[in-house]
Parts: C-alpha cells; structure tokens; sequence
C-alpha cells in the first residue's frame, strides 16, 4: 500500500485525532450529551452507508429501515442464546441477503421502481414478522437485556463508523468503486466497457445494506423492548435520505455535514413540537430540492471556488476559459 | 363471491386513484408521491362536506374534484415547472420531483394531523345493505364502484375520442415530437397534472363514503397507485384499470383466507412478479 497519497494521509491523521477525541465523549457526559452523541454517531454511520451506494448510482433508497429492522430483530431473538458479536455477524449477513435479493428484483429497473419498492419493504417486512409472530410465536416483541451501556454502544458505533469510512474509502480505490464511478456518470458509456452493471450495483447495495443492518443490530440493545413498529419506523429510511442529501453526496464525509445539524434540529423540534415533525421533514426535503440540490458540500465548493477566483484575480492571472 | 365483489369494490376505487397517478407520471413526468395525501384530503373534505353541510358525497364529487384540480395546477405551475425547467435530463427531473414530491406529502400530512389530529374518521352514508346473489353488500360499496365505472369510463372517453385528449396522449408517446405538430407541451403537462389531482380526489371521495380513514394513510395509497401503475404500463389507461381490478381481488382475497395483516405482502407479491417477468406493464410494449 504505498500508493497513499500524501493529502489522503493528511485526511486519514486528522480522522484518527477527530475520532480519538470523539471517543472521549462518554467520560466527559453519560447523559443527554452522550444520548446525542449516539444518535448522531448512528446517523452518521446510516448517512455514509447509504451514501455508499445512493451516492455513485442515484438510485435513492428507502429501505434503511428494513435493514435497520432486520438488524434489530436479529439481535432480539438471539440475545438468550448466542453471544452478542455472533449476533451482529449474522445480522450483517442478513440484511444483506435482504439487500441482495431487493436488489437482483428491481436494480435491472429504472429509479422509479427501486424507490417504490423500498418505499414499502420496510412496512412490508414488518407486516411479515408480525404475523410470523402472532401465529407461530405467540407474541409480539421481544426483550433485550444486555450489560451494555449507552457509552458502549457510542464506542461501537464509532468503531463502526471508522470501518465504514475505510470501506468507502477502499472501495473508491477498487475496480468496483472505479465502474460505479462510470456507471454514475453515463449507464450506457459503462455498459459499452463491458462492466456487469446490475451486479456492481447488487454487490454496492449488499455492502451498504450490511451496515445498515450491524448498526439496527448495535442500537438493539438501547431499545429493550423490540417489537415490529418500533423496530421497522420507516422514518428512518426519511431522515437519512434527507441528512446525506443535506450534506451532499459527492464525497465520503459529506453526509456529515448534514447530519450533525438534522440531528439537533429534530431533536428539539420532536422535544418541543412532536406534531410538528412531519411539516419538519417536509419542509426539510423541499428546502434541499429548491435550495441546496447539491448539499452542503455543494455550497462550500461554491465559496471556495470563489475566493481561488478571486486569488488568481488579485494575483493577475489570467482567467482560463472552460 | 363476497371476495369478488368486495375485491372489485376496492379495485375500482384504487382505478381511480391509480388512473390519476399514471396520468400525472405519464404525462407530466412527474413522479407525485403526494398523490395519496390529495386521496386523503379528498376523503377529508367529503367527511367535511357530509358533515357539516350535509352535503351528498357523490355530488360532493362535483366540488371536490374541480378544487383538487385547481389545487394540483397551482402545485405544478409553482413547484414542479422550476425542477422541470432546471432538470438537464429524465433522470435527474425523476429524482429532483420524487423528493421534492416527498417534501409535499410529508407537508400536506403534517398539515392534516395538525388539523385533524391521528384518529381515525368515517362517516355513515348509505349503509343499508343490498341483496346480490344471495349475499348482503353495503350500497355505499356498490354505489361507489358505479361512479368510479362512470369517472373512468368518462377519462376514457375524452382520452381516446376528443383532439385534445388525443394531444394528452401524444405527450405521453413523446414530448419532443408532440411539440413539433404544435401541441403546447408545458400547458398539456400541466393540465394532466391536475387532472390526474381531480381524478384522485374523486377516487378518495369515493372512498371516504365505506372506508375508515386517518390523515397518515396516505402513503400507503401512494404505494399501492404506483404498484398499479407499474403494473399495468404506465401511461396505459385500460392497463390501469385492469392492474388495480387484480390488486383489489388479490387483497381481499388474502385478507379473507389468510391475514387482513398480510395485504402488502399480497400486494408486493403482484408487483414482484411483474418487475420479473413484465416489467413494461400488462400490455405493455417491449421497449429497448
């Protein structure tokens, strides 16, 4: 690996020492702070994952929640019997699956059918397990008990955080980040070149959909109670389309720029206002489409492209043609 | 026989509301994921109209119909023209109008809860029930299912037998050809927008006179219309129709011989099957 570029060991030094100083969070506060510190840490792993593959392919998915879901319940049916790292093992594997076969059905297809289609698996898997339960279980929900803490799952999610980070960053550098980069561009372009379109997106949406489905199975724990609306809330998939779209999709940290701010944001308003969270996310989503369609990123490119114009023309160089 | 007509009950309803979505997405490119919160509202102001100017659904039709009508011009003109005018190909309009859309369901719905609160409504309107073949049906039911045959068998009328349906349909073939026999592209995509908006309406009207209905179903409407719309080719009128007939029977039927919980599951099942093997729509054409 000595093809790392000198900006890209800069970037990996400052995302060490940001990270270190994260990891520090729970020591300082084990309250609210923290609570806020999980949910942000939890969006932020959701945001990039999604990103990983909404971002190249602008296929926009909904199904955060199922995968989410799936996470959860995994952990709720085996916490009595298998150890919790097994569990999100299996989790992972599951909601992959999961995103594989969604996948091999509708990502042959236009964005239109994909995002209807995972607009309603979420309600559908839900409407599945409850009735798997109810008739072969007996009850609905399940209890998770576990020795965890909440500054233990922050320091998961984190640690989680970090390995999406460097699989988005290795995937960028592989083959496959190379043919979604093309495939994003100009479909036809990438199938001339001979890429297997379908399956670069099938594997992309299988790895975004693993860490959907490990951080649903990290979260398990902070509910204690699962049960099927709680578990498959589709707002999720909602609020993550609407924070990685808020921060910008260009690049792998982006999305965090929109969730750190979405994140508070909701948490006061659904503190405050709860009747008012839908209108939120409403205006939320209309707000990016009208004002921000390239995100927050976007915006800061914009000004820095700006103040180099301005530079060049202070420094007299003459401005080079498009 | 109870399953075939309470099937075909539900799926001259959902015709409807799918008619509208399929010309609103057909024609005027535009992916409304609102559409099930304007089947709500629909339903709403019928429950309105009912109860406090008593006020007869089915004639209740004729004011909301044209007021969702209007109502979905002003949303085309002011919010859809600008991502259509910005848009620099399909793709990014599809994806610009599915969040912007998003944007407006959550909005309308937050509205309505705001206004009507999370309850479920319903209201009595002609619930006596009717013999048919040996069994009781509400009249609500099949009087609903008479108008909705009369609305579409209307739309079709216009759509195939008059110029200016004709030019509807010519925009859905091709926008850029349809502009090049002088048919003025921008006002034909606005008035199937809005149509499609009254069309709806009328489908929730309809339905507000035998289903319990809450502000937040909405979008489960949404997802049924696209389904259908899907399936039965979009832009396709009679493919429509039929869709929604076979998604209304297959429901009931689930819902009677399996689980009332399992609807989706019996819906989705449909919409696999035809993204596998006919993805262009029942009578739909193989494209490139």
């Amino acid at each position: 690996m000595s093809l790392i570029k000198e900006t890209e060991q800069r970037t990996g030094g400052i995302a060490l020492l940001l990270f270190g100083a994260a990891a520090l969070i729970p020591l300082a506060d084990d309250g609210y702070y923290l609570s806020m510190a999980v949910n942000i840490a939890m969006y932020a792993v959701l945001c990039t994952a999604w990103t990983l593959f909404s971002g190249p392919t602008h296929y926009v998915s909904l199904a955060t929640a199922a995968f989410f879901g799936v996470g959860t319940y995994s952990v709720g049916l085996g916490i009595d019997t298998l150890p919790f790292p097994l569990l999100i093992a299996i989790a992972a594997v599951a909601s992959s699956i999961l995103a594989g076969l969604v996948g091999l059905a509708t990502l042959r297809l236009s964005g239109v059918y994909f995002v209807i289609f995972t607009l309603g698996l979420a309600e559908l898997v839900r409407q599945v397990v409850t009735w798997l339960q109810v008739n072969f279980v007996g009850s609905v929900g399940l209890y998770v008990f576990t020795d965890l803490t909440e500054a233990h799952i922050f320091w998961m999610l984190l640690a989680l955080a970090a390995l999406v980070y460097v699989t988005g960053w290795l995937v960028n550098r592989s083959r496959l980040g190379f043919a979604m980069r093309i495939i994003g561009n100009d479909e036809t372009v990438a199938r001339h070149v001979g890429i297997d379109v379908a399956r670069s997106k099938v594997i992309l949406f299988m790895i975004s959909g693993a860490f959907i489905g490990i951080t649903g199975a990290i979260l398990a724990p902070r509910f204690a109670y699962v049960e099927p609306p709680s578990a498959f809330n589709p707002v999720i998939s909602f609020q993550v389309v609407i924070m990685a779209l808020l921060g910008g999709t260009g690049r792998l940290w982006a999305p965090l720029l929109g969730v750190i701010p979405f994140t508070i944001l909701f948490d006061q308003i659904s503190a405050n206002f709860p009747n008012y969270t839908s209108l939120l996310i409403g205006i939320a989503f209309m707000a990016i489409v009208y004002y921000l369609p390239r995100g927050v990123i976007g915006l800061v490119d914009d000004i820095r492209m700006r103040q180099t114009k301005r530079h060049e023309h202070a420094a007299g160089v003459p401005e080079a043609a498009e | 026989m109870d399953i075939l007509v309470t099937g075909t009950v539900l799926g001259g309803t959902y015709a409807l509301i799918a008619l509208g979505l399929t010309l609103q997405y057909g024609v005027a490119r535009i992916m409304n994921l609102a559409n099930g919160e304007n089947l709500v509202l629909a339903c709403f102001c019928a429950f309105w109209l009912h109860t406090a100017a008593s006020i007869n659904p089915i004639i209740g039709i004729a004011l909301i119909a044209p007021g969702a009508f209007v109502l979905n011009w002003l949303i085309y003109a002011y919010g859809m023209r600008p991502l259509v005018d910005r848009a620099k190909n399909r793709g990014q309009l599809e994806i610009d109008s599915i969040l912007a859309t998003f944007g407006l369901m959550f909005i309308m719905q937050g509205v309505m809860l705001l206004v009507f609160g999370g309850g479920y409504f319903s209201y009595n309107f002609l619930s006596e029930p009717v013999r048919i073949m040996g069994e009781n049906y509400g009249l609500n039911r099949i009087v609903a299912l008479i108008a909705a045959v009369v609305i579409a068998a209307a739309l079709y009328g216009f759509l195939y037998r008059t110029r200016y349906g004709t030019a509807v349909r010519a925009v859905a073939v091709n926008p850029a050809s349809a502009s090049l026999v002088a048919i003025d592209v921008p006002r034909m995509s606005a008035f199937a927008f809005a149509l499609g908006g009254g069309l709806t309406a009328a489908g929730g009207a309809l339905l507000s006179t035998f289903y319990t209905f809450n502000a937040s179903m909405g979008v489960i409407f949404t997802m049924k219309a696209l389904i259908i719309v899907i399936m039965g080719g979009v832009g396709d009128v009679r493919g429509a129709v039929l869709a929604a007939l076979l998604l209304g029977l297959a429901e009931t039927a689930v819902a009677t011989l399996i689980d009332p919980g399992l609807t989706l599951a019996a819906t989705y099942t449909l919409f696999i099957l035809v993204l596998l093997f006919r993805p262009q729509g029942i009578f739909g054409r193989q494209t490139a």
